[in-house]
């Protein structure tokens, strides 16, 4: 027993630089195309030869390339076949026909729907109001999440299974709640009736529980003992939550967010009473396509429906860029 | 020096740390070693300030820090299973704990160069924790931990996640480390040969007190009760004493046995038992014994005194004790 101890002190003063471990030196990590050089990194007397410098066997240099994995699947012609199908009949078909049919006119009849003042007026509400639902979506909801996740208080459970309530709630029923609190004669003097900050409020309504019921598994997931790593290296609470946590939430949060927006853009029922439908002020895509059904002018309701669908497409794929930006770091051979 | 007093933390009722006192000597590399559940992690998380004590206080260095938060404590935390911050490279995972005291670029460059040297990542500093394998993640979060230049170093199972081999040459590995940079260092085990190999003080907790508190060899060849013998090695019920196996000598002759027992000051007596199995285990051997009084215990003997003997299964030998120093009392109530 002594003599061991000894022996490895020994062994320790004789090293004037701690030496890399053995068995990493002998775990030539997959991703080094080349492996490890016998000799270059050889390691006698605890002095370690520098790999002698061409960038090709900085492993650094070269990220390795993603292991193909196994999947587990259904017999793939089936499942593709199936999943084709399908998608087809329930997106793909509706969706080109539409796209077809606000073609009736050409190409110059499309864009003049469109165009159209009231049209683009409408188009343009339609994204003010849902980008500001979205920003405010992507804060508040982040930080219901958290106090749901991290905090505890009485009634947790409560407000917990109330989140879903809008998203559950026919959206008339939603409006005529919203219009009894905001609209004339407001128990609590605040009329937003006919407003945009009246379409704001409906739309942020419906769309509460997307970004908090997004955040919330990745958060109960989230792996504390790194922030408690940052809060060890000196980092305040706020500085862990903006460089460790943030980060680590930013898929779900962009995530939430687009699912909101996309739900904003095509909202109708809870924006019909309290938004009035005013041209120009508060009318939404939505609402317009309405009027223009009833106006019998099926082409300009095709035509903005396809504008709107443009929008909504966009949105979710610069979300998903975004967020799979974010993640392919972490996941990268993990 | 770090100096705990009286700590006390409960969880309900129970008391993970039961006033627990324990000095570490600076530029000691410690071990708190004892089963799993024992308050170890409470207690090094105490030290820390991951964890409010109910009762008690913790200094570092002179300095009282009982109230003080993590950040204020002048720490570098290690923990088992990494705390990797993912989404940065091994780069900035290091200079993490430099970025946020916004120290020169230049500066914070030269440091992180510095360590990933001496944890041998230097080629990787541009890769992902992702790429790493889990001995480079652990040297990472080492020379995360080690970059903000901490008056004391803790470490909560540092290598409990790696396999075998990679363990047993990390923890070498670190041992040397702490011989360069002679950082208050302090490890939580559960694994004896571990806390036995790298440190060179041991405290053993065990229901949330501390057992003893010593160098390896005297915890292992003069432990303070049953408990600490029998974690620190593996113990025979002999007569009615502990004892180490490789401390059991067999006989064939029950003269000799004797005249050889008499020359052992205080020994436990020769005990007449019949060999159940013979076991090797390479370089020693491991008899099973039975004794006279129904007592089951096991001697370990080199492969050689095996093959002098040529016990056979049946057959009955005489065991006598020696290295009185690893004989404890054995507690009435755990005798057979
Ligand atoms: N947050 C907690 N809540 C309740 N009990 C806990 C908590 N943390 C630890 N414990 C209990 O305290 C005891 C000591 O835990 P710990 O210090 O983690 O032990 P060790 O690290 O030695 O395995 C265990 O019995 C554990 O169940
Ligand atoms: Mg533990």
């Amino acid at each position: 027993m002594t003599a061991r101890i000894h022996q490895r002190r020994g062994a320790a003063a004789a090293a004037p630089l701690p030496a890399r471990p053995e068995a990493d030196k002998h775990q030539p990590d997959e991703h080094r195309p080349d492996g490890n050089r016998p000799g270059e990194r050889e390691d006698r007397d605890g002095i370690r030869p520098r790999v002698s410098g061409d960038d090709a066997t900085d492993p650094g240099a070269a990220p390795p390339p993603s292991r193909p994995r196994r999947r587990i699947g259904l017999a793939r012609p089936l499942g593709v076949g199936v999943v084709t199908l399908w998608l087809s009949v329930i997106v793909l078909l509706p969706l080109a026909a539409l796209t077809v049919a606000s073609f009736g006119e050409g190409v110059s009849g499309f864009w003049a729907a469109v165009t159209a003042p009231t049209a683009l007026a409408s188009l343009w509400v339609t994204v003010l109001v849902s980008a500001i639902v979205a920003v405010v979506n992507a804060v508040l909801g982040t930080l219901v999440a958290w106090v749901l996740v991290r905090d505890e208080f009485p009634g947790k459970r409560v407000v917990n299974a109330l989140i879903d309530l809008p998203f559950a709630l026919p959206t008339i029923v939603a409006s005529i709640v919203l219009l009894s609190l905001y609209g004339p004669n407001s128990p609590i003097g605040v009329e937003l009736n006919a407003t945009r900050w009246g379409l704001v409020v409906a739309l942020l309504f419906v769309t509460l529980p997307f970004v908090v019921r997004s955040v919330q598994p990745v958060l109960i997931e989230a792996d504390r003992e790194v922030e408690e790593a940052a809060a060890s290296l000196g980092a305040s609470n706020w500085t862990t939550f903006r460089r460790i946590v943030l980060p680590t939430l930013a898929p779900a949060i962009l995530g939430g967010t687009g699912l909101a927006f996309a739900r904003a853009i095509g909202e109708y029922g809870s924006v019909v009473l309290i938004g009035g439908n005013i041209p120009r002020e508060t009318q939404v895509a939505s609402q317009y396509i309405q009027q223009q059904i009833e106006i019998d002018r099926p082409l300009n309701a095709a035509a903005v429906s396809v504008a709107l669908l443009a929008i909504a497409f966009l949105t979710l794929l610069v979300l998903r860029v975004l967020s799979s930006r974010t993640q392919r770091r972490e996941e990268r051979d993990a | 020096m770090i100096t705990v007093t009286d700590a006390r933390k409960n969880y309900g009722s129970f008391a993970a740390l039961d006033d627990v006192s324990l000095d570490i000597p600076s530029g000691s590399l410690t071990a708190l070693l004892g089963p799993s559940g024992s308050g170890k992690s409470t207690l090094l998380r105490s030290i820390a300030g991951l964890e409010g004590l109910d009762s008690g206080t913790v200094t570092i260095e002179g300095r009282d820090v009982t109230n003080e938060p993590p950040q204020r404590r002048g720490i570098g935390f290690v923990f088992q299973h990494y705390a990797a911050f993912k989404h940065m490279t091994v780069r900035d995972n290091v200079a993490f704990g430099l970025t946020i005291r916004k120290r020169p670029k230049a500066e914070t460059d030269k440091k992180v160069d510095e360590l990933l040297e001496i944890v041998g990542l230097d080629g990787f500093r541009n890769r992902y924790p992702a790429q790493l394998s889990g001995g480079q993640r652990q040297r990472m979060a080492l020379a995360r931990a080690l970059a903000v230049d901490p008056q004391v170093l803790l470490l909560d199972e540092p290598f409990g996640a790696l396999d075998a081999k990679v363990r047993t040459d990390l923890r070498q590995w670190l041992r040397r480390l702490h011989d360069e940079v002679h950082v208050t260092t302090v490890l939580v085990t559960h694994d004896q040969e571990e806390a036995l190999d790298v440190a060179d003080r041991i405290a053993v907790l065990n229901k949330g007190r501390i057992e003893q508190v010593g160098d390896p060899v005297t915890l292992y060849e003069r432990p303070a009760n049953d408990f600490v013998m029998g974690f620190l090695g593996s113990v025979a019920h002999f007569g009615d004493q502990l004892v180490r196996p490789h401390d059991i000598v067999l006989e064939r002759d029950r003269a000799t046995a004797l005249a050889l027992d008499a020359k052992v000051a205080g020994s436990p007596g020769v005990v007449e038992a019949v060999v159940e199995r013979v076991v090797p285990l390479g370089f020693e051997v491991r008899v099973d014994l039975r004794a006279d009084s129904g007592a089951r215990f096991a001697a370990q003997i080199t492969r050689r005194d095996a093959a002098d003997l040529q016990l056979r299964e049946g057959e009955t030998v005489h065991a006598r004790a020696v290295g009185r120093s690893s004989v404890v009392e054995v507690d009435p109530a755990l005798a057979i």
